[in-house]
């Protein structure tokens, strides 16, 4: 059962997570140029400094008018 | 050598290029997260006790100044009229004082919340200052705005602008402080992506003799596509942001009209509001509210730079003859399309790019500049050569790879880390998560803004030094009349009762009544003209007699 349950179609999430652990071997190939590296060195930066319910925070961000 | 004696000429600025007397005004979005429901008006007072406590604090004897009504004219219309008060909404009386008494507030939100504030003696809550380096500090609507001093480039503008970040960030860092009151982030954006927008504004000095139809024509044109170098990014399209997508501009989907009056509502490409704060025979001042607020250096430079150069091609008639058709819609039809390609159509039947219409009005800048001999980068002006060139590469990369652009272009460095978001996580443009980058690229505290982290990781272009920018929030300009206001508010600021655009009031001990300095003038009352002055004296009643007995002024109404 558990065998049938891996061949079917996954979920995008479920994709996700199971890339995460594939991803590091493809670093030694040197794909990754400079400055993508620079990005995502910046992205783990900015993940550590965003809000933390986005969806929450977004939402309650309400303006009045102005000029 | 006073900071009135009108009858004599004024100081000249060199013409043709990008010196001018202007400045920039700042509202900023004002939230409390663990205070969801705080009354914003309340909050945004709570801003400017806050950097009253600062000042304060800075210096002894206060800092802080009532602000002078008596020049507001909101309702004056530069086509030649006046609007009745009666037929204008309620939120174009900006020229009376934001009452918001002990009582009316004990009303609206209770005598508990009051309390906590802290009224001043006469009762009521500080909502407006002028601060030690020119600015005004001020609870507008239901946001804190700061008005930046008169400065005469913009290399000044941007770092007078960025020096009210920093003065908004001690408002957040104080009240952050104080363990008795919710924490209140501040946002330098202009929409909560919700259908409300809020401005930030600039104003150019003008001679009253330029035409105003001129500076319609001349303007419009640059007006629906400057954003391509100093939009800020937006996630979301339409008022609501309904739509899912970026764009270029924060404020584009806001504006509904072509000319006109209102700042809040039907808001127009070409703002008409004329209020001079100067002599008004001789000036206009041009109140500018299409820009969006930048963070960018470098497009807050091209902002102010490109702008100056443009009024100086309408009033040497040199602005490009051109039309766009239907103004509006190509205003927003330049702010959703970030390839840059789309094109608007000009009454002449034409059909060209926003870039291609950026180059028209640099060849011509260019060119006016060239003839005045200011864009000579030894004998010029010391401006003008500057904007040309960030002008021109700017426009050139765009061009080419706008991707490239990053490290200048607000809009396209914002873009950059919603697309690394995009690439990694997979999140389309509705997610929330890339309306939070969007939100939190303007927050104001370096630790918090991620304009700040790209800034601190030098993906942005710094276009001043940031001991200037330090050093502006206490100091003022020195070449215009805001060093007049601004030492006499950190000099003087205990007998100093009020002061304005155009005034300074002074109430001295033992001289019995108020005495109300007029600097109608924005070239005067300059370092070069009353630095001396303040030296000589260190009290307020000895810089007063010399000051009125060179001059005595002229008679009041």
């Amino acid at each position: 059962m558990a065998a049938q349950e891996q061949q079917q179609p996954q979920s995008r999430e479920t994709e996700t997570e199971v890339d995460v652990p594939e991803a590091p071997p493809a670093a030694p190939e040197a794909q990754a140029s400079e400055s993508t590296q620079g990005v995502d060195d910046l992205l783990d930066e900015i993940d550590g400094v965003l809000e933390s319910n986005a969806e929450e925070f977004v939402r309650a961000f309400v303006q009045k008018g102005g000029q | 050598m006073t900071v009135r004696s009108e009858g004599s000429p004024a100081e000249k600025l060199p013409a043709g290029g990008a010196m001018r007397v202007m400045g920039s005004e700042t509202e900023y979005g004002i939230h409390a997260p663990s205070a969801p429901g705080a009354n914003a008006t309340m909050m945004s007072a709570r801003i400017i006790q806050a950097y009253a406590t600062v000042t304060r604090q800075r210096a002894a004897g206060g800092a802080e100044t009532r602000w002078d009504y008596t020049d507001e004219e909101p309702l004056h219309d530069a086509r030649g009229w006046t609007v009745n008060r009666a037929a204008a909404d309620p939120s174009q009386l900006t020229d009376q004082p934001p009452v918001l008494d002990a009582e009316a507030v004990a009303l609206a939100y209770g005598r508990q919340e009051l309390e906590l504030d802290g009224a001043d003696e006469s009762g009521s809550l500080l909502m407006n200052m002028v601060l030690g380096n020119g600015a005004r500090l001020y609870v507008d609507h239901a946001h804190p705005e700061y008005s930046s001093p008169e400065v005469t480039n913009p290399r000044d503008a941007v770092a007078w602008d960025a020096a009210g970040d920093l003065v908004a960030l001690s408002t957040v860092r104080k009240v952050a402080a104080d363990a008795s009151l919710p924490a209140i982030n501040l946002y330098k954006n202009n929409t909560d992506n919700k259908s409300v927008s809020y401005g930030s504004h600039e104003n150019y000095l003008m001679p009253r003799s330029v035409p105003f139809g001129d500076i319609i024509r001349g303007l419009t044109p640059f007006f629906v596509t400057r954003q391509v170098m100093c939009g800020a990014g937006r996630v979301g399209l339409g008022q609501d942001s309904s739509t899912p997508g970026y764009q270029i501009s924060q404020r584009a989907d806001f504006f509904e009209a072509e000319v006109g009056l209102e700042t809040t509502i039907r808001r127009p490409i070409i703002n008409t509001r004329d209020e001079p704060h100067a002599t008004a025979d001789k000036y206009r001042r041009l109140h500018v509210i299409i820009g969006d607020a930048n963070l960018s250096q470098a497009s807050n430079f091209l902002k102010f730079g490109t702008t100056a150069m443009v009024l100086s091609l309408i009033e040497a008639g040199q602005a490009p003859k051109i039309e766009v058709h239907e103004p509006v819609q190509a205003l927003q039809a330049v702010s959703h399309d970030t390839t840059l390609t789309t094109t608007v159509r000009l009454l002449d039947g034409r059909r060209v790019t926003a870039l291609d219409l950026q180059w028209m009005y640099f060849e011509a800048a260019a060119k006016l500049a060239q003839e005045t001999g200011v864009a000579d980068s030894v004998t010029g002006d010391g401006h003008t050569h500057q904007v040309l060139s960030h002008w021109e590469s700017t426009l050139a990369t765009l061009g080419t790879d706008p991707d490239a652009a990053a490290s200048s272009v607000e809009w396209v460095a914002k873009k950059s880390l919603l697309e690394g978001y995009r690439n990694r996580d997979g999140l389309a443009w509705d997610d929330a998560r890339l309306g939070l980058v969007d939100l939190q690229w303007s927050d104001i505290r370096p630790e918090k803004g991620l304009y700040y982290r790209m800034l601190s990781r030098d993906r942005m272009m710094r276009m001043v030094d940031d001991a200037d920018i330090t050093r502006a929030v206490t100091e003022p300009p020195s070449d215009t009349r805001a060093y007049f206001r601004g030492r006499c508010v950190s000099k003087f600021g205990k007998d100093v009762v009020g002061a304005s655009w155009d005034s300074v009031i002074f109430d001295v001990p033992g001289l019995g009544k108020l005495q109300r300095v007029p600097t109608r003038e924005p070239l005067r009352g300059t370092r070069a003209l009353t630095g001396a002055l303040f030296d000589r004296h260190p009290d307020a009643a000895s810089f007063l007699a010399e000051l009125l007995g060179q001059a005595p002024p002229p008679a009041r109404s």
